[in-house]
């Protein structure tokens, strides 16, 4: 596979990411499947520019206003979409995991006006004016939230798909009344299920933040 | 997930009066309702969004009981200094149900309404009574380990899964209700209703009923308060026995004693036959043993749940060892 057989494919190198194949993936995908729910993303910091998704008319959509990782964004919605589904499929922060889509496993969580929850069992248009971070607003790759920088130095995920979700719990955890031993993390970690079992260093990982706070 | 109309109500009185159908169903915390909704066993064609119309306070009534709205959150409701030194044992339940995140979502009024985790009633493959009437209970011959042994009846044998619901029976709270028509206050143990022939009755509420509050007895200061759960994992899961306790020993008697099960009832399940055998009785473990068996009398096991008969014996008696052991 190259960029001369794949003509949509923008890198320049020819070389296929990961996240390219799975972008060409998606799009072949949407024309034996049903329509994507969602469409139309515009960021108030970059007026007029819409999403590469963002051309679809949606019916019943309806419009909201959220603050994203201190961002203002207005988007148009199925009413059915969920708070995962507007952050992951219309704003493309792909950071946020679903797993199970069903607020069985933490892979999704976020926090909402500065408290975690499941984004999967929350309406998008639930969440008119509220401020939504996701892991893409807690630190970038040469600026690591201290949380984010001790899970790397823990090694406290395998495949990483629960990572983000782990991490926005764990940075959430840290104004929660939560007792110092390592039974208190593991208890308000509970929501965050990781199949790799990672959990003895993802506590370390925490336990490391919350003693130098 | 059907589509639906969604509208946000900005006080109670305006979502009252848009809820006039059926198949209009509330919003708050939407933990149980989205859930349902994925999976097609929820197929309301209107929501009504309620985060928006108060009801979000924890007050003190001059009379000294709790008023709590049924939109307050399971992890403030939990954490309230009032809670947590005066109602330990509601605090101790609804820190041991689900997890932190979706804590930091449901409601009381939500979680009062919590719908059962039978995999039939979740699976639209599978008969049920319980979400559509007379197609049978696919539970009673199937893959039964975890649903219930009290309260059962030949059409529905599904568990209710709340913790906060076994507190609120021990703490005989009270709770209120607002129509089109007035408000009324509901004893928590006529809110529930058992299965009998018709499983998809769950409460006594009727389309346009919104629960607004939810309110506790003035406290017991001397009681002391357990809550007991026991699971198949230890933590984020739902109980296969648990017991909550509200006790007052004098002279090492009872002279005050509430008992209510969870995992094990159709509903949540006060026994009024284990505070029948342990009033104004020696707090001890013999006595414990036969509060324990009292309440379990009238059991009906299953294929695959005759464990928690026993399981639940020994939840009783560890919980009132804990309760009036504590200082």
């Amino acid at each position: 596979m190259n960029s001369k057989d794949h003509p949509h494919n923008e890198n320049s190198t020819g070389r296929v990411t990961r996240r390219s194949f799975l972008s060409q993936m998606g799009a072949a995908g949407a024309t034996v499947t049903a329509a994507p729910l969602v469409a139309r993303a515009q960021f108030a910091t970059a007026p007029g520019e819409t999403s590469s998704r963002g051309t679809q008319k949606i019916e019943n959509a309806v419009p909201i206003a959220l603050s994203v990782n201190g961002k203002s964004v207005r988007i148009e919605v199925d009413p059915r979409t969920t708070l995962l589904d507007a952050l992951r499929e219309t704003l493309s922060l792909t950071g946020t995991k679903k797993g199970c889509d069903h607020g069985q496993c933490g892979a999704c969580t976020v926090h909402v006006d500065g408290r975690r929850i499941n984004s999967c069992l929350t309406l998008a248009i639930m969440h008119e004016g509220d401020s939504i971070t996701t892991i893409e607003g807690l630190g970038e790759p040469d600026d690591l939230h201290p949380m984010q920088a001790s899970f790397v130095e823990h090694d406290g995920y395998q495949c990483g798909y629960c990572t983000s979700g782990q991490i926005m719990s764990a940075v959430a955890l840290l104004k929660e009344p939560c007792g110092p031993a390592d039974a208190d993390v593991k208890e308000l970690m509970s929501g965050n299920i990781c199949r790799c079992g990672a959990y003895p260093n993802i506590v370390a990982a925490i336990q490391h933040v919350r003693q130098r706070a | 997930m059907e589509l639906f109309a969604y509208t946000r109500a900005t006080d109670a009185e305006q979502a009252i009066n848009t809820a006039t159908s059926k198949d209009v169903r509330f919003i708050a915390g939407g933990t149980t309702l989205l859930d349902l909704m994925k999976l097609d066993v929820e197929r309301p064609a209107q929501l009504i969004d309620i985060n928006r119309i108060g009801l979000d306070a924890i007050e003190k009534l001059p009379t000294g009981t709790l008023r709590i709205g049924a939109l307050v959150r399971n992890s403030d409701f939990a954490h309230h200094p009032i809670v947590q030194s005066d109602y330990r044992v509601l605090s101790q339940a609804l820190l041991a149900g689900a997890s932190a995140q979706l804590r930091n979502m449901a409601t009381t009024g939500g979680n009062l309404l919590q719908r059962t985790r039978c995999m039939y009633f979740r699976n639209t493959a599978m008969p049920c009574n319980k979400r559509t009437p007379g197609t049978g209970c696919s539970a009673i011959e199937g893959d039964n380990r975890t649903l219930a042994i009290l309260g059962t009846s030949k059409d529905c044998i599904a568990t209710n899964p709340s913790d906060m619901n076994v507190a609120f029976a021990a703490l005989e709270a009270v709770i209120t209700v607002r129509s089109a028509s007035g408000s009324r206050d509901i004893p928590f143990g006529d809110f529930h209703l058992l299965p009998g022939t018709t499983p998809h009755l769950e409460t006594v509420l009727v389309p346009g009923d919104l629960v607004t509050h939810v309110t506790l007895p003035a406290p017991r200061s001397k009681s002391k308060q357990v809550y007991l759960k026991l699971r198949d994992r230890a933590s984020y899961e739902f109980a296969l026995a648990s017991a909550a306790i509200v006790a007052e020993v004098s002279d090492g008697k009872f002279s005050f004693i509430r008992v209510a099960l969870g995992g094990l009832g159709t509903k949540p399940w006060r026994s009024h036959e284990a505070e029948a055998a342990l009033l104004h009785r020696p707090a001890d473990i013999a006595m414990f043993h036969r509060a324990a068996d009292a309440a379990l009398r009238d059991a009906d096991p299953q294929s695959e749940n005759g464990f928690k008969v026993e399981l639940a014996k020994r939840c009783i008696t560890h919980a009132l060892t804990l309760a009036t052991q504590s200082a």
